[in-house]
């Protein structure tokens, strides 16, 4: 067990886990944020898709000592209301389904729009191509990019 | 308007004071603190007034619908309460919807499976609707002192229009909750619909896109210890025993234990299915710390010889032998090909010996299917409190009624004092309604005397068994010299089930028919997977059709219309379930949105059509081969489903079932191997992506006055031949094995 100073959603947080403890899980267990999901836990699915320093990362292969001193942002705190244009383009879309995947497709498209605020179809296959969704939202999420990338 | 004699399930329309009491709602109130939905214009009330199992209205106005059956993705929390707002005649901007916990009194059959909710649930919700707005407009009728008849609602308000009296459903809604409530209550017509038929966003988007805790895996309780279970790694094998000396001692580890799921002389019912009953228990602080010391247990597994298992089908008993062995996927396929010589007949119309001795050409084929895991995405898990006067479980799971059952079973508790809240599921597709985990986590908190949340792994569940059934089937077919179909066959089977439905289409358009069924015996477990059976026949029995359409050199969809036209006028057999102007109806639709006959350049089309679920559902697929990877341009889809409730919310499940079954016929394949399942992850498992979905979906549906029917799942079979018809006509080459992936790479 070890001490860790994390910056999560522009809030410092404390944590005492092992230092091999996956960010998902220190999210998950010890912080109470439980909107980044466990779907594989070996970087397939996407679903516990967060940014650190605005990147996409699978949360589940990161451990916790190497996201001290990083930015991470999780779905809860990728807007404070809930309207970030990514996830205001998923409700006007109504994109989910069973919705489970959709915390790391909103994380994933995010990213990708922060660093092409323009992209083309093939970019959006290349970027979501990590995240799973068994209920086959996927036209939808690519419609709902697009619509995001015009409110950005 | 029609009247609906009010029988069904009449408890549900009575003032309900066991909910009203507050403790089954309090149960669930967790979820409470995450509103629904945003509000658009009232707050929250000071004081609710319940006028039945399903609403209950504030002094403000504000309507509380509860949602009965539990949501995976269907989009019944938001469906289900429309259908008794429409009724209720509610400004459905005003209403807020809350899951209801199981509660067999107040509602009925509170499942998922088999695209019946909307169905079966018709009645009841509309019933529910119309009760409590005839019980505000009895309010108003004592508070202004006219006569009922003479008072009208429009949306959130109850009127008399002849006094000017007008007032918002909150001011009449403590009178109301005392109202008689009406033997007899008209219904309103389809014309009348307001919110039926017109598109409404998921209640619960807002809380998905905002990552708020609404999943099982999100349950919390104080005190809550996290559990995980080792199950033996082939099917074939149990436990022998285990050695934890390395993993007792690991930081944040309270107990590593075995347990029994269900008892060996347990009689199971239908959704009982299990695996694996003797497992390894871990109990820790939290997931990862539990991770680690399951790695760290030394297990010894030992193959079991065979052995009986009691069942009890709804009433008909059965005991059913579960064979030892390690199995293989060769010799499954020779004990496949064996068993379908020894078939069982399930019809026969005419004399089809006759017809294929006589036909012009003969046409057989065969056609096998793999193993399937489910794959939700939200791994099963469930929460349990085992105290010693009540049980508290809650998670997703499609069967809470059964899965009551069986715990009450299990730990000898009575039914009345198991109080299990339906968290939203990460994905179902049959998959949570073989709810061992629920047991399992039942006998582990027993053991801890301590709340307890089990979570599998992904690899716990992909290699946990209840797996879609392998299946093979051959069909066969026989023309004349003028090419008319005159005789038709199929046998199928599989391990451990058949998928065969021996009164579908073509049954009942041939003269000559013969439908046969056999089974395997199998110690690997299968069950229900999203269209149970028709996600495998339909596929073979539409990819043959298009082959016997060539053969006979057809137009495949008019060659389809042909037989649907026999089966109208002059239909063969009593027993044929299926609509032919309905399948012809969505045979028709899809033949002019798609412009059949005019393939586009470069591209290539099938088509496919199919029944299943009280529904119909017809596709074309337009796709082309790009550096030998299969590029699906197009699918043009359209659905019969009857009455359509919420049509946005339809076509995503269609587009849905649409990928997901392209996904599944491309790449969908488990394989044992020495009993143990080939692939465990979804490394090895591989799921359709983004870049491997249809560039375009488009929906359509059938306009209908015909009560809903069933969407979940109607629109998944069919596109699985409607792409091997498209792969026949870019390669030339017939697709006969799932997943179609093998051929295209070979
Ligand atoms: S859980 Fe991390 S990628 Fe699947
Ligand atoms: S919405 Fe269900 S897995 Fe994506």
């Amino acid at each position: 067990m070890a001490l860790f100073n994390l910056t999560i959603n522009g809030k410092s947080q404390q944590v005492d886990v092992d230092p091999n403890t996956p960010m998902l899980w220190v999210l998950r267990d010890h912080l109470d944020l439980v909107g980044t999901k466990f779907g594989c836990g070996i970087a397939q699915c996407g679903a516990c898709t967060i940014h650190l320093d605005g990147n996409a990362v699978r949360s589940c292969q990161l451990p916790v000592s190497a996201a001290e001193g990083a930015k991470i942002t999780t779905i809860e705190g990728l807007s404070e209301e809930g309207d970030h244009p990514v996830q205001k383009a998923w409700l006007e879309h109504d994109v989910p389904q069973c919705g489970y995947c959709q915390a790391g497709q909103i994380m994933s498209a995010a990213a990708l729009l922060a660093q092409n605020p323009n992209p083309s179809d093939t970019d959006i296959d290349n970027a979501m191509n990590g995240n799973i969704c068994r209920c086959g939202t996927y036209t939808r999420i690519k419609a709902a990019i697009h619509t995001a990338s015009k409110n950005l | 308007m029609k009247t609906f004699p009010d029988k069904i399930n009449r408890r549900s329309f009575l003032k309900v004071s066991a909910l009203a009491g507050g403790g089954m709602i309090l149960s669930f109130n967790w979820l409470a603190g995450c509103k629904p939905k945003e509000l658009e214009t009232l707050g929250m009330p000071k004081e609710w007034f319940r006028l039945n199992g399903y609403i209950k209205i504030g002094e403000n106005g504000l309507v509380t619908i509860m949602s009965p059956n539990p949501e995976g993705g269907q989009n019944v929390k938001t469906s289900m309460p429309m259908i008794v707002a429409e009724e209720l005649d509610a400004d459905w901007k005003n209403v807020v919807v809350e899951q209801a916990p199981l509660d067999t009194d107040n509602f009925t059959r509170q499942f998922i499976g088999g695209s019946q909710a909307i169905r079966i649930g018709w009645n009841a919700l509309r019933t529910a609707g119309a009760t409590a707005r005839n019980l505000l407009i009895q309010a108003a009728a004592q508070t202004w002192n006219v006569p009922a008849e003479e008072i009208t609602t429009e949306p959130g308000f109850v009127l008399h229009t002849a006094s000017g009296k007008k007032a918002h459903f909150g001011e009449m809604a403590s009178l109301a909750a005392t109202m008689p409530v009406p033997e007899e209550i008209p219904l309103k017509e389809i014309s009348e619909f307001r919110i039926i038929g017109h598109s409404h966003k998921n209640v619960e988007a807002k809380n998905i896109v905002t990552g708020k805790p609404l999943f099982g895996i999100d349950y919390k309780k104080p005190g809550m210890l996290k559990a995980m279970i080792i199950h033996p790694p082939a099917h074939g094998l149990r436990l022998k025993s285990f050695d934890d000396s390395a993993a007792k001692g690991m930081p944040g580890i309270k107990a590593i234990f075995q347990i029994k799921s269900h008892q060996d002389e347990y009689e199971r019912t239908f959704f009982d299915t299990t695996s694996f009953t003797d497992l390894v228990a871990i109990v820790g602080n939290s997931t990862w710390e539990v991770m680690n010391a399951k790695k760290a247990i030394k297990v010894e597994w030992e193959p079991f010889s065979t052995y009986e298992e009691k069942r009890d089908w709804n009433g008909r008993k059965e005991i059913r032998t579960i064979p030892g062995g390690l199995e293989n996927e060769a010799s499954q396929i020779q004990q496949m090909a064996e068993a379908s010589k020894k078939a069982r007949i399930a019809r026969k119309d005419g004399n089809p010996e006759t017809a294929f001795a006589k036909a012009a050409k003969v046409i057989e084929r065969t056609f096998h299917g793999p193993f399937l895991a489910h794959n939700c995405m939200e791994p099963m898990n469930f929460f349990a409190h085992v105290q010693p006067d009540r049980i508290d479980c809650a998670g997703p799971l499609q069967k809470p009624e059964l899965t009551e059952q069986a715990l009450s079973a299990r730990l000898g508790v009575p039914i009345e004092n198991i109080y299990i809240d339906m968290t939203r599921l990460g994905g179902g597709y049959g998959r949570r309604s073989y709810a061992h985990w629920l047991i399992e986590a039942a006998v582990i908190s027993k053991e801890m005397n301590a709340p307890i949340h089990l979570q599998y792994t992904r690899e716990d569940d992909m290699t946990g068994g209840i797996y879609r059934p392998m299946y093979r089937a051959t069909y066969k077919a026989a023309l004349d010299e003028n090419n008319n179909l005159i005789g038709f066959q199929v046998n199928a089977g599989g391990l451990v089930e058949p998928p065969l439905y021996a009164d579908r289409f073509p049954a009942g358009a041939v003269e000559n028919y013969l439908a046969e069924e056999w089974t395997v015996a199998s110690n690997i477990t299968v069950g229900s997977f999203r269209a149970p059976r028709s996600n495998f026949i339909a596929a073979a029995e539409q990819s043959f059709l298009d082959e016997v359409a060539e053969a006979a050199g057809k137009d495949p969809i008019d060659f389809r219309l042909e037989l649907l036209k026999k089966a109208k006028e002059n239909p063969v057999g009593e027993r044929n379930d299926y609509d032919p102007d309905r399948y012809a109806g969505v045979l028709e639709l899809v033949k002019s949105k798609s412009i059949w006959g005019q393939t586009p350049a470069g591209i290539s089309r099938g088509v496919s059509a199919y029944f299943c679920h009280n529904s119909y559902a017809a596709q074309v697929v337009d796709l082309k081969i790009e550096n030998g990877q299969v590029v699906v341009e197009k699918v043009v889809q359209a659905v019969d489903c009857g009455l359509l409730i919420n049509p946005d919310a339809a076509k995503n499940l269609c587009e849905g079932a649409a990928v997901d079954g392209i996904g599944t016929a491309l790449f969908g394949e488990l394989k044992f191997v020495e009993g143990a399942p080939d692939r465990t992850n979804f490394d090895g498992y591989r799921m359709i992506r983004m870049k491997e979905v249809p560039k375009t979906i488009e929906t359509y549906f059938v306009e209908s006055q015909v009560d809903p029917t069933g969407l979940g799942e109607p629109a998944y079979p069919p596109v699985f031949a409607a792409l091997a018809n498209a792969l026949y006509q870019a390669t030339g080459k017939r697709f006969y094995n799932q997943p179609f992936i093998n051929q295209l790479n070979t």
